[in-house]
């Protein structure tokens, strides 16, 4: 163990599921957590730690080292001429949005090309993840808009890696959930956007088959689509929700959203506050949201509409000591229709319900890690409260309808599945293993069996 | 104020509550000079807060316990914007108070980098404050330096001292129109406390102290307890009666 480590308890995943202790350094600067990485014993594997936004265990590693990379928070350079933007990898999409994300006078400016829901990651961990947002389908994930980042592997090299240079190790490590070493600092291609403010509509639907109709007819000319499903209709109503299309409104400016949120859920509740019925009432108003209106039109700042969930702080203590998974599936485009019937039917029928059921297309940009999650599809996610193993159950029929529709689970939001189901959904894993460094291995990657089982100091202590 | 930002030095400008105040300035537009002891930090630092939106940054690297050094690092401080609106004064130490006790060498150094040293430099920068008749100089003391206690007197001891010596500056600069902000934390999370169960409501982020630092600073208050709190925690302290303060672990 490097000598600065600490104990912790505090450093969990975002779903709370698992709480363990883990030994935690924080380097404050590139040059010392490249030097932490040639300090790991054998057999005592390390992983990093962004802002732990992952729902599942991707950033964990029981009874192990964390490498945490918040301090590595500076920014190297950036080039308003062209919108190239360096650097660390501790730096948080919300700093990147308030440093450069400045409105011009006619309302321009740059803007991240992809953002997930949340502006609390770093991006290291984006990058680690190849997080998508709701512009998947036509800007692709985020590591598409990597320009380059420099890699520290334990043996002590720091290698620059683009899709021209040591491409391979570059594919490998966008998407590569932390295992192929520590990444020091990036380089992204920032897009201009022609107002920062966004147009948006929201239109209620009936029926799943409507969420097809509407994804279509948005395809030109609607640059962010999603939609939200009523996870408790079933039968003739089953996939009823409320389609969300935004594209940018020109000349029209909006601010950088604040660096923190700006209210926060101060202490965690004993139990879980989402239970059967809050599930309920909030779904049951939400599908009534848009009021006696079919369809509602605005103007809006993107941090609401990018970021709904980051308005407040720590909103998963909600969720009581238990926690709670989240699940997040792509399933290819045909068949998409009936195996998000058979998801959402399974979903309704455990009635377990889940307040943020997302259904989103992805499209066919190419996503550039050999293990990134977007692919060609329809992409449907949802969070359960831990309830035993009734929830586990649940994500175990979800997960099982999923790969049998040729689909793959999201692993920055995964906690259960299988290392059989992993295999399957990711084809191109075998030539992810040569990439990987020896040095590091989370809770994920022994259970998917990418890592050793026996790696670590032993999660059963 | 001038619609460019205001000309900022910050010594000991990378300890991490001067780091998050620096950011603050660099979003604010202003003009900044950073000093400290490792270039390269600094570098690294003058990079940031330029993306970040400082209209200038300027560095220079400096000994803060070379005493006779003290007098041209105040004037060079002065050298790159002609001038400055704000001098943040950041740097100190936290002594281990065991090492210290019987051991004069250790509590000398103690002494000198949170005291002796930074009560010079706030001289020689309140004479340059005073002479142009403007302008904010504000110091990061400590709670620790309302009260001794026997778990942190030589570093209390310091701290104590330079909030008397601030309250006589603040008295001698009134009259020129030169505000005397002295700040003082409670816990705050960083590097200099890393080896200490940091965590619950007792304890702050630098950005959080950072933050009332700059209302205090733009307000021209004369003593900021950071956060709030510690205001009232240590009234408290302060009025224990000492039969019952001895007894205490404090
Ligand atoms: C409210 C909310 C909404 C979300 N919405 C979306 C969404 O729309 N789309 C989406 O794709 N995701 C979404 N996510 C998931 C989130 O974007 C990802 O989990 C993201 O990767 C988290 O980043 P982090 O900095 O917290 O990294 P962590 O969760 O701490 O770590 C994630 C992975 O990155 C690795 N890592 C971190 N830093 C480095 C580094 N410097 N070098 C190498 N590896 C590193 C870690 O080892 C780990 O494997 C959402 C999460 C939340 C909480």
């Amino acid at each position: 163990m490097p000598h600065s480590a600490r104990t912790s308890l505090s450093h969990t995943s975002w779903g709370n599921v698992i709480r363990a202790e883990h030994q935690v350094v924080s380097p404050d600067q590139p040059y010392a957590a490249a030097r932490v990485l040639t300090e790991i014993p054998a057999g005592r594997p390390a992983i990093a730690y962004g802002c732990g936004r992952s729902y599942g265990d991707v950033a964990l590693n029981p009874g192990g080292l964390l490498i945490e990379t918040r301090r590595l928070d500076c920014f190297i350079s950036f080039d308003a001429e062209k919108g190239l933007l360096t650097c660390e990898s501790g730096v948080t999409l919300a700093e990147i949005l308030r440093a450069t994300s400045v409105p011009a006078k006619d309302g321009s400016g740059w803007l991240l090309p992809v953002v997930p829901g949340t502006r609390f990651v770093t991006v290291g961990g984006a990058i680690a993840n190849d997080v998508h947002g709701k512009n998947a389908h036509v800007f692709g994930s985020f590591g598409c808009h990597v320009e380059s980042l420099d890699l520290a592997r334990s043996d002590g090299r720091i290698l620059t890696c683009s899709a021209q240079n040591n491409a391979e190790l570059f594919a490998a490590t966008v998407g590569g959930l932390g295992l192929t070493g520590l990444i020091l600092r990036a380089t992204l291609r920032l897009r201009r956007v022609e107002g920062l403010a966004l147009e948006t509509e929201e239109i209620r639907f009936a029926r799943l088959a409507d969420f097809f109709a509407l994804d279509a007819e948005s395809a030109v000319g609607w640059e962010y689509t999603a939609a939200w499903i009523d996870c408790l209709a079933r039968g003739n109503q089953l996939g009823r929700g409320i389609y969300l299309r935004a594209r940018h409104a020109p000349g029209v400016s909006a601010p950088p959203p604040s660096l923190g949120p700006r209210r926060s859920v101060p202490i965690a509740p004993p139990l879980s506050l989402v239970n059967g019925l809050s599930v309920r009432a909030f779904n049951a108003a939400y599908w009534r949201k848009l009021g006696t209106a079919e369809r509602v039109r605005r103007v809006v700042p993107y941090e609401g509409a990018f970021f709904p969930l980051d308005a407040l702080g720590g909103w998963n203590r909600l969720y009581g000591p238990k926690g709670f998974f989240q699940f997040q599936c792509v399933v290819p485009p045909e068949g998409a229709e009936a195996a998000t019937a058979e998801l959402l039917a399974a979903i309704a029928e455990a009635g377990q319900g889940s307040m943020l059921v997302v259904l989103k297309r992805f499209g066919h940009v190419v996503s550039p890690g050999l293990l990134s999650f977007p692919m060609p599809g329809i992409t449907l996610a949802l969070d359960f409260p831990n309830a035993g193993a009734d929830t586990v159950r649940l994500m175990t029929r979800l997960e099982a309808i999923a790969v049998a529709a040729g689909g793959r689970l999201y692993p920055a939001k995964d906690a259960l599945m299988t290392a059989e189901s992993f295999a399957r959904g990711y084809p191109r894993l075998d030539r992810f293993r040569g990439h990987m460094d020896p040095a590091l291995s989370s809770a994920f990657s022994r259970r998917v069996g990418l890592s050793d089982a026996s790696d670590g100091s032993g999660e059963g202590r | 104020m001038s619609t460019q930002g205001r000309r900022v030095a910050i010594f000991g400008a990378t300890s991490e509550i001067a780091v998050a105040f620096g950011r603050l300035c660099a979003e604010a537009h202003d003009r900044l000079v950073l000093v400290g002891r490792d270039p390269e930090a600094l570098e690294r630092l003058a990079a940031d807060l330029k993306v970040r939106g400082a209209d200038a940054v300027a560095i220079l690297p400096a000994d803060f316990n070379h005493i006779d050094g003290l007098s041209e690092m105040a004037q060079e401080s002065w050298a790159p914007f002609a001038g400055l609106d704000l001098a943040l004064v950041a740097y100190g130490t936290l002594p281990d108070q065991k090492a210290a006790t019987g051991n004069p060498a250790v509590a000398a150094a103690a002494l000198h980098i949170n005291f002796v040293s930074p009560a010079l430099l706030c001289d020689l920068l309140a004479a340059r404050f005073e002479a142009a008749k403007a302008g904010t100089l504000a110091v990061i003391t400590s709670v620790a330096g309302d009260r001794g206690r026997q778990s942190n007197y030589v570093y209390g001891a310091a701290k104590g001292g330079l909030q008397l010596y601030l309250e006589g500056l603040r008295h001698r600069l009134w009259a020129a129109g030169v505000r005397v902000v002295d700040i003082r934390p409670g816990f705050v999370a960083t590097r200099m406390t890393a080896h200490l169960p940091q965590g619950g409501p007792l304890w702050a982020t630098p950005e959080r102290v950072a933050a009332d630092m700059d209302k205090a600073i733009r307000r021209g208050s004369a003593v900021l307890y950071t956060p709030w709190f510690w205001r009232i925690i240590l009234l408290i302290v302060r009025a224990l009666p000492r039969p019952l303060f001895h007894r205490s672990k404090l």
